[in-house]
């Protein structure tokens, strides 16, 4: 497949004989895009084969999703502001690059996230109360990776890149088809482990796609200042493909991740995805854009915002009706009451657990400070004798 | 029971693992085909194959962080880091990743990961080769920690290491890779003393002798110097120092009432502190004596040249002995 589309839509690290070293892709103007933000459908000759599944009911489907995490996000800050959640990192703007991949995805492929991904957990089935959990101090851990095949949320940026690299590794030593996506922004590509995971996953030719959400700004520091070449075209120099798509457009980043994952389970080894988002929200809810941001920037991305490219697509395609909005919404407002409550409802841990699964087997110094602390714990509940003191 | 050399134990243990179960993979710089610079892992890409014997590129963050993701998708990783000082650039993923996985999911990942880590000095090496970095990991929660001091433990503690649903650190004493000791092959590891045991190498009844690793050998060579005085010297072998097998070595000071320590690394933070501080806790009442420590300096590992002076040796261990006996010693009529 990546050799049908060399030069077309897809970037080759290293040109084979017969190929041509410039590739036509490798600027801005190369943006991968299905759906203009008038939404507008474009044809592409060699991606839009990868879609063609994707009827007016999976269209609607995709709305729906994007619409439920916009309002899940929308929720859970407002659960942090008061004061249910200790933190959220909101993923406004950029629905349609975790949708859209999230989507492309077999059950049996495995999934490493960063910890802004509760778009993509949502949609490999987490519960709400489970993505909740890790934000309001609960646990450190939201699901149950196993269950859903999606790796705790990681807070070191880009470490999962590595995890990622090797867990396809270990699919290549089972002899498995499953791909293996690590999600990680654009501030991540700084990072030496990710640079690492290129590495390592070029010499094995692991079956892993990195998707990169370029959002544009990690923390404060703009993607300009980390990177002076765009970001899609780092990989080539490590012998791995990459893509660039418009992230804000959910059937261009359901295309590309298709690709990108249909070549890992074929054993064409690794590819990387430059998904171009923006987030238009702060970092985290603790982060404060407008001391760095400019406040037109923010205007430009909203006149791109993926969900209303997919309205306005639905819209001209006469399927937004009265009955698939209020079902949209209905089910929107549902999730939002049940992450809502789900939080609130959310039982403390007990104080002692603070010392369980530090190991799999007894450790004599834990269980030592375990059992002091129970002793000091208890003794509040006992009566202090007279004369005692 | 054969006579095999320190790292010859290793590659046996490493050899009987990956014969058990297939889901051990070996990874590492130079493993393979060079059977790594010290040999360790001689022979073993060769009856193993490149896919359970993984030369790796050559970057120590990449090897933890993808043994990170095999073990979440099943395997058993060994890694090799070449030298004790190369292990820094993968310091992240040991302490934020390998070691809190289990914890940060509530047992649901675990991470069966063994790091074999050459370390200590003593072979003339230059600098970032000859290293004592245990303590960092010692004071990070979720890693074990060992420390071989002869081939037979080599052997079967490289075996433990590798069935330990948890990360273990495996340190082995590169200037005695090349000691030869009897090893019993045949030893069953369900019947052999647990990873996280100490061992009472010499039994003595006026001092206690706590050591590690590549300074075992050195603090039986003076407990015996000691016996020509008179002195008789108890000396424990940690073995496993994360966690400290305390009652142990507890046991010990109740009887002797005095305690040296020694290692490499450095004094200040090192584990001498923690196990003087804990000794005390638990035996002030028995101890005649303060702790004594004898360790490496506060000093950035030296040349090769100025080692000797760096490295504990027998006479500064014996000194320390003398100190905590409250004979004559260097240190004698100096307050504090």
């Amino acid at each position: 497949m990546l050799t049908d589309q060399a030069g077309k839509g897809v970037h080759q690290g290293t040109p084979g004989p017969g190929q041509s070293a410039q590739n036509p892709l490798r600027t801005g103007g190369d943006l991968l895009q299905l759906v203009s933000p008038e939404g507008d459908r474009i044809s592409h000759p060699e991606f839009d084969v990868w879609v063609r599944d994707i009827g007016d009911e999976q269209l609607c489907s995709l709305y729906e999703d994007m619409t439920v995490i916009r309002r899940i996000d929308a929720e859970a800050t407002a659960l942090q502001r008061q004061g249910e959640l200790a933190l959220w990192p909101p993923l406004l703007g950029q629905e349609a690059a975790q949708i859209g991949s999230s989507r492309s995805l077999r059950d049996d492929d495995f999934v490493f996230p960063s910890y802004r991904e509760s778009g993509v957990a949502y949609v490999r089935g987490a519960h709400l109360s489970e993505i909740a959990r890790v934000w309001r101090g609960n646990a450190s851990y939201g699901w149950d990776p196993q269950r859903i095949n999606v790796a705790t949320p990681q807070i070191i940026i880009g470490s999962q890149s590595l995890h990622a690299t090797g867990y396809a590794m270990g699919v290549q030593l089972d002899g498995a088809s499953t791909a293996v996506l690590a999600y990680f922004g654009d501030g991540a590509t700084s990072e030496g482990d990710v640079n690492e995971a290129m590495v390592f996953a070029a010499s094995y030719q692991a079956p892993v796609v990195f998707f990169c959400q370029n959002n544009h700004w990690a923390i404060s520091e703009p993607v300009r200042i980390q990177s002076h070449v765009q970001l899609a075209d780092r990989p080539t120099g490590f012998g791995i493909p990459s893509m660039r798509v418009d992230g804000n457009d959910v059937l261009a980043v359901m295309a590309a991740t298709r690709v990108a994952l249909d070549r890992a389970r074929k054993g064409g080894g690794p590819t990387f995805i430059e998904a171009v988002t923006y987030r238009m929200g702060p970092h985290t809810t603790a982060d404060d854009p407008t001391r760095y941001r400019d406040p037109n920037e923010l205007e430009d991305w909203a006149a791109k915002d993926p969900i209303l490219r997919l309205h306005k697509l639905l819209e001209a395609k006469g399927l937004l009706t009265e009955d698939v909005a209020a079902r949209v919404k209905a089910k929107a407002d549902a999730v939002a009451a049940e992450l809502r409550s789900s939080c609130i409802d959310m039982p403390d841990p007990q104080p002692l657990d603070v010392f369980n699964h530090v190991y799999s087997t007894p450790n004599s110094w834990i269980e030592r400070q375990k059992d002091h602390y129970s002793r000091y714990l208890n003794s509040f509940n006992q009566p202090v004798e007279e004369g005692a003191l | 029971m054969s006579k095999l050399t320190f790292a010859r134990a290793i590659n046996a243990g490493l050899r009987k693992s990956l014969e058990n179960d297939p889901k051990v993979v070996l990874m590492g710089e130079d493993i393979g085909a060079l059977g790594g610079v010290f040999r360790v892992t001689d022979g073993l890409q060769k009856d193993f194959g490149k896919h359970r014997v993984i030369d790796s590129p050559l970057a120590e963050s990449g090897i933890i962080g993808t043994a990170v993701g095999l073990a979440y998708r099943g395997y058993r990783p060994v890694c090799e880091i070449q030298f004790d000082g190369f292990i820094y650039p993968a310091f992240d993923q040991i302490v934020s990743q390998v070691a809190k996985m289990h914890y940060r999911t509530q047992g649901r990942v675990k991470m069966p990961i063994t790091i074999r880590v050459p370390f200590g000095g003593g072979i003339g090496s230059p600098e970032h080769h000859s290293e004592s970095p245990e303590a960092y990991f010692t004071h990070t929660s979720g890693l074990r920690v060992v420390a071989v001091s002869n081939p037979q433990d080599a052997y079967t503690m490289i075996q433990q290491a590798i069935a330990s649903d948890d990360p273990v650190l495996y340190f082995e004493p590169k200037r005695r890779y090349h000691d030869k000791g009897d090893v019993d092959e045949s030893l069953d590891l369900s019947t052999a003393l647990p990873l996280d045991r100490a061992a009472v190498v010499n039994t003595g009844t006026d001092v206690t002798l706590v050591s590690y690793g590549p300074l075992v050998k050195t603090a039986k060579d003076a407990a015996m110097a000691a016996a020509d005085e008179g002195i008789s010297v108890e000396v424990i072998d940690l073995r496993s120092l994360a966690p400290v097998d305390y009652p142990v070595v507890e046991a010990s000071v109740r009887k002797t009432g005095r305690l040296v320590i020694t290692h490499e690394a450095g004094q200040s933070g090192g584990l001498g502190a923690e196990i003087a501080a804990s000794i005390t806790e638990r035996c002030f009442h028995y101890l005649e004596s303060a702790p004594v420590r004898i360790t490496g300096f506060d000093v950035p590992y030296p040349y090769s040249k100025l080692e000797m002076h760096h490295l504990p040796d027998l006479d500064r261990i014996l000194d320390g002995v003398d100190r905590a006996l409250g004979r004559p010693n260097s240190l004698s009529g100096l307050e504090g």
